[in-house]
């Protein structure tokens, strides 16, 4: 079974929501849109105060090259537009919007048929994909529409599609397999028509034989879509890991994927993708689990993005336990944790992720050993101790000569080390002075 | 409900932790101490127990009264210099109050003078070592002779250890590859028996603490190079067999020589080290004026750690 | 004998005169013209290498000197005037004028200690905290409580209290290289000028967040009111984005935004406590708010 070629660690899975069925969240009375829903720029809001809007009317424009349109998620008035904080309790701008009914935007197809045929050229649909705000789901946010206007000069081979799910505790990847396959698979062929390549992959890690099953059943009735089971290492999900496991390809320091040729989606995405295109719903969904090993029932929730975490909690738990001590949005290794509850969700949240005290804690730092795990642990063949030792000397310079930037930040290292050491925090903070170094150099 | 927590990802962390790796080669280094407790009687334990002790109450001194910093006691570490430092020096009765120099020197000088654990640049239990050999030879070579399992008398029966005998020039008579191998010759008190100290390192491999490259490349070095000369002239070097299980080699490959501190990072550094040090140990017992030289071998290797960590970096996913 | 003497005195005598003009080539060669008031300006210098004039170093800073010829724009605030006054009697220029200064913490935070919002629980660094979270008041404006300042300070000038956990700086030690408003994420320490006898008044908050939502954040926030504003003679206060801030150069410490200032967002450091009745004015304006001073004595630690 294929995997990528080095480093990488398997901490304990935790799916303990794999069985729950996608349910669908009830809009509450009000919604807060962020217009920073994805990376790049924020989008800029093109209502005011007032205004009447409905299900998936644009209320958010992208003015800039890195940015996605935000839609409403909900029919109603416009409240304010004014920042509101996020789930770190940074100040966002939003868009507050009072529900009234669920009035849809006549555009969207709402039965539950499934439309398999698209004849829309790839330009047309690269420019549906910027249209409808779709972003990658897999936790980045990139905007799909920068992701598949592939540059002059270069050319995609490899369309991969991302449902590693390597990610502890999370299943919402898993689920929109189990029930959406179908459309899954036909928004791949969209893709991958529009890219022009031969081949899609669908890479799925072995601890899903079901959804591997399932996805390869669906794939024989479509053209050119691969399923491809990968042994369960993470992080298989990370897109250059993914590149490596799929294709032995190695994308160079520096380097976009598509200058191997590769294009890498998330699973979630190609769902977005197929709603967006064949039936003319902008992304104003998300799918959510709700998960904690202490948590007295486990979901996994279509969710109208804006609605507040609480909300999430209130609808599927009630209240949290008292012995919580971290939410996370997202995975345990590369997820954040959420200080304001009361902050919207947003396109990229896969989870809300309940800790109890004992997990969550991180135990007091030892000195370093030089056992070398952290290295070895590396997916990027990267020395973590070393970017550690020259962070806290402040040697900005040497971390760079030690290819600091080529981290992806997936935790690997501070999870393996013996003495607790917050490599991956140093790491980032280094990769911080870097960027700043070389942004005042030019 | 409680404060939420809040830190960079990731979230959860695997169960090592520096504690269980210095228990866990505690427990490694068991079955070569019960074989010395064998072969050497109740001498062996008092001479490890007094080392021990010794060694985690200079490194709690040290660090309570001179450093004024937390106590790290509890980690382990001090108990594996201590057992170290015993089974490096013989099990007489002479040794008892030697060894606590030794624990000392270890601690203080090997460890604590550099910072602690993680800091010291040579392994300090052969700091140790090393120390009582230059400072009490004649001690530090008078060895017990092995009379039989379990022995109950503690007269001062002395004899040479097959290492020293070769080098005076009588061929190490009646010691067969088998003693060599369970340990039934003279010697320090845990570098006898080859079979118990390969017992603790498979526990190490197996739980991934060691990994193969620093002890196969140093017992595998040594192991040709001795090999080599043995056929230019058998007369003259030992057989290469009974080189690699007599001494310290096993010892020293297996448990000092792969110290995670004072040992490169990657494995390719691994390699070279395990190499050098296979070189240097050859070298100074045929050439040296030593007997032996795996403490010297390691030490020296020791020293060239931080230059093979600068060359020997591990390969980059994305060159 | 004699000629192995000779050969070995010659031979040696051959190879020291070789080198020796060897020697003088390449010292001609790579001969590197250094003005000697360099050194002399260096040694002058307190020699901490702060960073606080945006040079790299105390020599680099004297090099600029030396280059420019004269202080303009150059300032060691370390070394003060009587460092300022030597380099310039080395330069033969005059002497830049500096009212002294002080770095001060612009941020009291009434959700921290015992009273936080959240549990920090990763690196020690408030450049890290910044990208990962609010802090743990709550506040975005607010202080992370890290300690980035106290690690970028060489004088040993700016301690945590671990009360309020919150930084609070040594005036006697502080010499405003300015090292800590640079290490801040936040930007809420600024250097302002020690003012006559120490005393100064200064706006404790840069929330910049709207009045409600700013007290709901914390409650010694400023909530831009332009309170203050109105009641200052002087006109040294500004509001701008929903905050006040006070010009150090036109403030005459009345202390009159003090006793104003609803959330007591507006500190005043060094003056004599009202019972002393010291000075005419403070006295004048003390009874009319009591509040406010044991806040003002509480503070007096501080900044």
């Amino acid at each position: 079974m294929k995997t990528f070629k080095m480093g990488g660690v398997h901490p304990e899975e935790n799916k303990i929501s794999n069985d729950a069925v996608i349910e669908v969240m009830p809009v509450g009375t009000q919604m807060v849109v962020l217009m920073n829903q994805h990376l790049g720029a924020p989008a800029t809001p093109i209502v005011q105060k007032g205004d009447k809007v409905k299900v998936g009317q644009l209320i958010g424009e992208a003015q800039t090259f890195m940015c996605a349109n935000v839609h409403s998620p909900v029919s109603g008035t416009v409240v304010k537009v004014e920042p509101v904080k996020d789930a770190f309790g940074l100040m966002k701008l939003a868009v507050h919007i009072a529900v009234e009914g669920d009035e849809w935007m006549e555009t969207i197809d709402r039965t539950p048929d499934i439309k398999r045929e698209c004849t829309l050229e790839p330009a047309a649909v690269v420019a549906k994909l910027k249209e409808m705000g779709i972003v990658g789901l897999g936790g980045a946010t990139f905007p799909a529409h920068i992701k598949y206007s592939v540059p002059e000069g270069k050319k995609a081979e490899y369309l991969i599609v991302n449902a590693a799910e390597c990610e502890p505790y999370l299943t919402s990847d898993y689920r929109v397999m189990m029930e959406h396959a179908e459309e899954i698979c036909i928004g791949i062929s969209i893709l991958r028509k529009a890219l022009g390549v031969p081949n899609a992959y669908i890479g799925i890690e072995s601890n899903k034989p079901q959804a591997i099953r399932k996805m390869q059943e669906t794939a024989r009735q479509f053209e050119g879509i691969i399923v491809e089971p990968l042994k369960v290492k993470y992080p298989q999900g990370a897109e250059k890991q993914l590149i490596n496991a799929v294709t032995g390809r190695k994308v160079p320091s520096g380097k976009l994927p598509i200058d191997v040729g590769c294009v890498v989606s998330n699973v979630g995405t190609c769902f977005s993708v197929y709603e967006a295109i064949q039936k003319n719903k902008p992304l104003i969904e998300n799918i959510l689990t709700v998960t904690g090993k202490k948590l007295p029932s486990q979901h996994n929730y279509l969710v109208r993005i804006g609605t507040t975490f609480s909300e999430i909690v209130k609808h599927s738990i009630g209240e949290l336990p008292a012995t919580t001590s971290k939410v996370i949005s997202g995975g345990t290794m590369m997820g954040k944790a959420i200080v304001n509850l009361d902050a919207p969700t947003v396109k990229g949240n896969a989870s809300v992720l309940v800790m109890d005290e004992g997990e969550a804690r991180r135990a007091p730092e030892t000195a370093c050993i030089r056992c070398g795990k952290c290295m070895n642990a590396c997916p990027m063949g990267l020395e973590p101790y070393l970017f550690s030792a020259l962070v806290n000397a402040g040697r900005t310079e040497e971390a760079q000569q030690n290819n600091i930037l080529d981290c992806i930040e997936c935790g690997c290292c501070f999870f393996s080390c013996p003495a607790n050491k917050p490599l991956t925090d140093e790491i980032r903070l280094g990769k911080g002075r870097v960027r700043a170094m070389m942004a005042a150099k030019k | 409900m409680n404060l939420l927590n809040v830190s960079g990802s990731p979230h959860v962390h695997s169960d090592e932790s520096t504690k269980k790796i210095m228990w866990r080669v505690n427990l490694a280094l068991m079955p070569a101490l019960l074989v010395a407790i064998a072969y050497f009687g109740l001498n062996a334990l008092l001479v490890s127990l007094i080392a021990v002790v010794s060694c985690v109450l200079f490194q709690w001194l040290i660090e309570k009264y001179i450093l004024k910093v937390p106590t790290t006691i509890g980690d382990g570490s001090a108990i594996i210099t201590g057992l170290l430092l015993a089974f490096n020096v013989p099990s007489t009765v002479d040794m008892m109050w030697i060894v606590v120099i030794g624990a000392l020197v270890a601690i203080g000088i090997g460890k604590m003078a550099f910072g602690g654990l993680g800091k010291n640049p040579f392994n300090p239990a052969l700091v140790g070592r090393v120390f009582l050999l230059i400072s009490f030879p004649v001690q530090m070579t008078t060895w017990p002779v092995v009379d039989g399992i379990f022995p109950m008398n503690f007269d001062v029966a002395t004899g040479a250890t097959p290492l020293g005998a070769f080098k005076e020039g009588s061929l190490g008579e009646g010691v067969t590859l088998m003693d060599a191998f369970l340990g039934h010759i003279g010697g320090s008190l845990g570098e006898v028996s080859a079979l118990a100290i390969l017992l603790g390192a498979c526990y190490l491999l197996w739980k991934k603490i060691i990994t193969w490259h620093i002890p196969v490349a140093f017992i595998g070095t040594a192991l040709v190079f001795s090999a080599i000369l043995w056929l230019v002239n058998p007369e003259q070097y030992m057989d290469p067999m009974m080189t690699i299980c007599t001494g310290g080699i096993m010892l020293g490959a297996c448990f000092m020589a792969t110290d995670m501190v004072t040992s490169p990072m990657a494995k390719s550094g691994q390699l070279i080290f395990g190499v050098g040090c296979g070189l240097l140990t050859i070298i100074i017992r045929n050439w040296g004026a030593y007997p032996e030289g795996v403490s010297f071998a390691i030490l020296l290797m020791n020293s060239v750690t931080p230059l093979i960590n600068r060359w020997c970096k591990p390969a980059r996913f994305a060159a | 004998m004699t000629q192995q003497i000779l050969i070995a005195v010659m031979v040696l005598g051959v190879i020291g005169a070789f080198f020796a003009v060897v020697l003088y080539f390449v010292a001609q060669k790579f001969k590197v013209v250094e003005d000697p008031l360099i050194d002399e300006v260096n040694e002058v210098l307190p020699g901490a290498n702060c960073g606080g004039c945006g040079k790299a170093g105390c020599r680099a800073f004297a090099e600029a000197c030396v280059a420019q010829g004269n202080m303009e724009g150059l300032r060691c605030a370390p070394g003060g005037e009587a460092v300022a006054a030597k380099i310039a009697e080395l330069l033969g220029c005059a002497v830049e004028q500096g009212d002294p200064q002080v770095a001060v913490v612009r941020c009291n935070p009434s959700y921290c200690g015992d009273k936080r919002r959240s549990n920090y629980d990763g690196l020690t660094s408030c450049a890290f905290a910044a990208t990962v979270y609010v802090g743990e008041s709550g506040c975005a404006f607010g202080c992370l409580g890290c300690g980035d300042c106290v690690a970028a300070c060489q004088f040993d000038a700016i301690h945590m209290n671990p009360a309020t956990s919150t930084p609070e700086v040594d005036e006697d030690k502080c010499t405003a290289c300015g090292a800590c408003v640079k290490a801040c994420p936040r930007r809420i320490i600024e250097l302002r000028n020690k003012g006559r006898n120490n005393r100064r008044v200064f706006v404790c908050c840069i929330n910049k967040e709207k009045g409600a939502a700013a007290r709901k954040t914390c409650d010694n926030a400023c909530i831009g009111c332009s309170k203050c504003e109105k009641v200052c003679p002087v006109s040294a206060i500004t509001i701008a984005d929903n905050l006040s801030y006070i010009d150090h150069t036109k403030c005459i410490a009345c202390r009159k935004c003090v006793t104003e200032c609803p959330t007591k967002a507006i500190h005043d450091v060094n003056f004599p406590t009202p019972a002393k009745k010291a000075e005419p004015k403070p006295a004048a304006a003390a009874p009319a708010a009591p509040a406010p001073q044991p806040q003002a004595e509480a503070v007096e630690l501080k900044a």
